[in-house]
């Protein structure tokens, strides 16, 4: 017997804080696992968000700084221009990403600083119980949206992935979920490359992830996925935004 | 001594059944008693069925689940 | 020793002592009245081979110098009042997180837009804590061009010697006027750095994973980091105070002030002594650490105290803590970027005895 799917050593071995279902965990499991495939493990610094993957450094076995809500982008400049041969990640939600920190996030990519970026999209602020994200579909109930998402009180789904598409210094803008074995496997795919780019020094690369929040959802972690596949990809389509072959 | 497929931690485990509902071969199912932290959690079983594909592993949300095989390379990634 | 002396503008003197203090990294926005700064360190840095990026906004730029702290560099940014307030969140993680770091106040009027003229109206917001949370933060104020130039120094080995950021409290007067200075100073003080290589991250090779963070959910242990934090302050309390004070000894009235109001007050001083009038001076050169303990000692000896500052009245609070009844404390001020005359405060101060 070999074993052939187990936890790889950028991952501690702390029970993850995350509800049950909660796609985290699934993503932590991936950056974690291509950290490990590139052997980056010691060359790498992680920048957890204001949310709740704010924990993620006692989850992972490698450097990890925390950021003020929004600004991860900008605390990746400020390692990666002064350590270029470092590995540098940002970790971010969608209201670190999408709101707060929308001109870190443009800014950044505009300037196409070598860096890699996880933006996890769950369609509402997860940690302080659900409140409408900028990510949040017509119509979806928040706790801050009660009668449904309206686009002329709450303007519409912010599409990050098709707003930074149009930036020249972008390398690497793709869209995954983690609904299903093949989703993950896309997912990692996407993660990984977006640490290679960065190792061959490609510029800004960013995957968006479509992470499910059942507890905050309301919905079963089985409910939770199925509405990914059949609501939230169809406001948020899967797939590669852009890819430059630059350098 | 006899080492299993597939591996649960139960005190990972939080009883989310993404795990439960994606095996193909129906190995897996919640307890009836709870963990440490009060969650039901998946065990195995049927294990003769059990081909290692590994989705159980790739849907959890917890690396609770440690999958072998047996002397076959892994088959992706 | 000859005196190599060169004709400076105070923004020029504070980039030129940075560089020369080993400044690894600056990350600026514009704003009057320091716009010489972004604009010299992005040719100077580049051309060292060090980092100079121009942020999208003032708060990327103190989060840059926080990541450039958190890999142990000495990284430094400079703003002027409206774009120091947007800063504050920063400046909090970044005492929360104790990463060492410049940063550099080149005050203007305010409050809101307010003006580009010099001021000391952000006395408060520096010394007080500007951001959330219980923090403190180095607060260096110096009068002339030559201190700019000395200051960074000064600044990059406190705050790496406390892991702490340290302010340069100055404004746009100080920084727009030119005055010789001597660079090759020997009295000056060495530069010299501390080891970050203890608590910086740079990858986990050859040791254990570390963590810089500012959230403590476990009960107990954020009231224990703040417990940290304060020995900390106290011990820089006990270390750091620096004043300058001038013919005090056998004075009967005193004035205390910082800054551009200091280099001022002092000339209404002199003048006064020339007329035969005891008058002193003390300058607060930290603004925090305060130094309490010599105001306190003096206003035991003299008759009255004043403070001079360019605002409504904020470090004169600080005085009156001092002396603490013990004499009668005069204010006299210029809000919204209004400048003093020497006559101005001479004539105060012989109206009070």
């Amino acid at each position: 017997m070999k074993k052939i799917y187990f936890k790889t050593e950028s991952l501690k071995n702390t029970i993850f804080s995350y509800c049950p279902g909660c796609g985290h965990g699934i993503i932590h499991r991936l950056v974690a696992e291509s950290i490990d495939e590139l052997n980056i493990r010691e060359t790498t610094i992680g920048i957890a968000p204001v949310g709740c993957a704010v924990f993620a450094y006692d989850y992972w076995n490698f450097d990890v700084t925390e950021a003020p809500h929004g600004r991860p982008p900008a605390v990746a400049t400020g390692i990666k221009r002064c350590c270029p041969d470092k590995i540098v990640f940002t970790y971010q939600g969608d209201g670190d990403l999408a709101a707060i920190g929308t001109a870190e996030i443009v800014h950044a990519a505009n300037r196409g600083e070598n860096i890699t970026v996880f933006f996890i999209n769950n369609a509402n602020y997860g940690m302080t119980g659900g409140q409408m994200a900028p990510t949040t579909v017509l119509g979806q109930k928040t706790t801050t949206t009660p009668f449904g998402r309206n686009s002329s009180r709450d303007g519409y789904p912010l599409k990050i992935c098709e707003l930074l598409s149009s930036l020249e210094g972008v390398c690497y803008l793709e869209r995954v979920s983690v609904t299903s074995p093949k989703n993950v496997l896309a997912a990692k795919r996407a993660i990984k490359k977006a640490f290679q780019n960065q190792i061959l020094k490609k510029g800004f690369s960013l995957v968006e992830i479509l992470s499910q929040c059942p507890t905050d959802w309301g919905k079963t972690p089985m409910d939770s996925i199925k509405w990914i596949d059949e609501v939230l990809s169809k406001t948020f389509p899967l797939g590669v935004y852009k890819e430059c072959a630059k350098k | 001594m006899q080492m299993k497929k597939v591996k649960i931690d139960s005190d990972r485990c939080k009883g989310c059944q993404l795990c439960i509902n994606v095996c193909p071969k129906g190995c897996l199912k919640l307890s009836n008693t709870v963990n440490a932290a009060g969650f039901q959690y998946a065990i195995y079983e049927n294990e003769s069925k059990c081909t290692s594909c590994g989705f159980c592993f790739l849907v959890c949300p917890d690396v609770a689940i440690e999958v072998s095989r047996k002397a076959k390379p892994r088959v992706e990634e | 020793m000859g005196s190599n002396k060169i004709l400076m503008k105070g923004n020029i003197a504070l980039c030129e002592g940075a560089i020369a203090a080993g400044c690894d990294a600056y990350f600026g926005y514009p704003i009057t009245p320091q716009n010489e700064v972004p604009a010299y360190m992005s040719g100077k840095m580049v051309q060292l081979d060090r980092v100079f990026v121009q942020a999208e906004s003032e708060i990327s730029a103190i989060n840059m110098v926080f990541g450039a702290a958190v890999c142990g560099k000495r990284a430094m940014t400079s703003s002027s009042s409206p774009g120091i307030s947007l800063k504050q969140e920063g400046i909090s993680y970044l005492c929360a997180c104790e990463l060492p770091c410049l940063i550099v106040n080149v005050q203007r009027g305010g409050p809101g837009l307010g003006n580009i003229a010099g001021s000391q109206a952000d006395y408060f917001q520096a010394t007080k804590g500007g951001g959330h949370g219980d923090y403190r933060m180095i607060v260096l104020a110096p009068y002339s061009v030559r201190e700019m130039y000395e200051f960074a120094n000064i600044s990059f080995q406190l705050s790496e010697k406390y892991r702490n950021p340290v302010m340069i409290l100055t404004d746009g007067i100080i920084g727009q006027m030119m005055e010789p200075v001597s660079i090759e100073d020997n009295k000056r003080e060495p530069i010299t750095r501390s080891s970050t290589d203890g608590w910086c991250l740079g990858g986990c090779l050859g040791r254990e994973p570390r963590s810089i963070k500012s959230l403590f959910m476990t009960e107990g242990v954020l009231e224990k980091h703040n417990y940290h934090l304060k020995n900390k302050y106290d011990l820089i309390k006990k270390n750091e105070v620096r004043y300058e004070e001038y013919l005090t000894e056998d004075a009967a009235i005193v004035v205390i002030a910082y800054g551009i109001s200091a280099r001022i007050a002092k000339s209404a001083v002199r003048k006064l002594r020339e007329d035969g009038i005891k008058a002193g001076f003390i300058r607060p050169i930290t603004l925090w650490p305060f130094p309490y303990d010599k105001i306190s000692e003096v206003s035991s000896c003299v008759k009255k105290i004043l403070v001079a500052e360019m605002n409504l009245g904020q470090m004169v609070e600080d005085v009156r803590l001092a002396v603490n009844g013990k004499c009668p404390v005069e204010f006299i001020g210029h809000p919204g970027g209004g400048l003093f005359t020497d006559t101005e405060i001479k004539e105060k101060l012989a109206s009070m005895f």
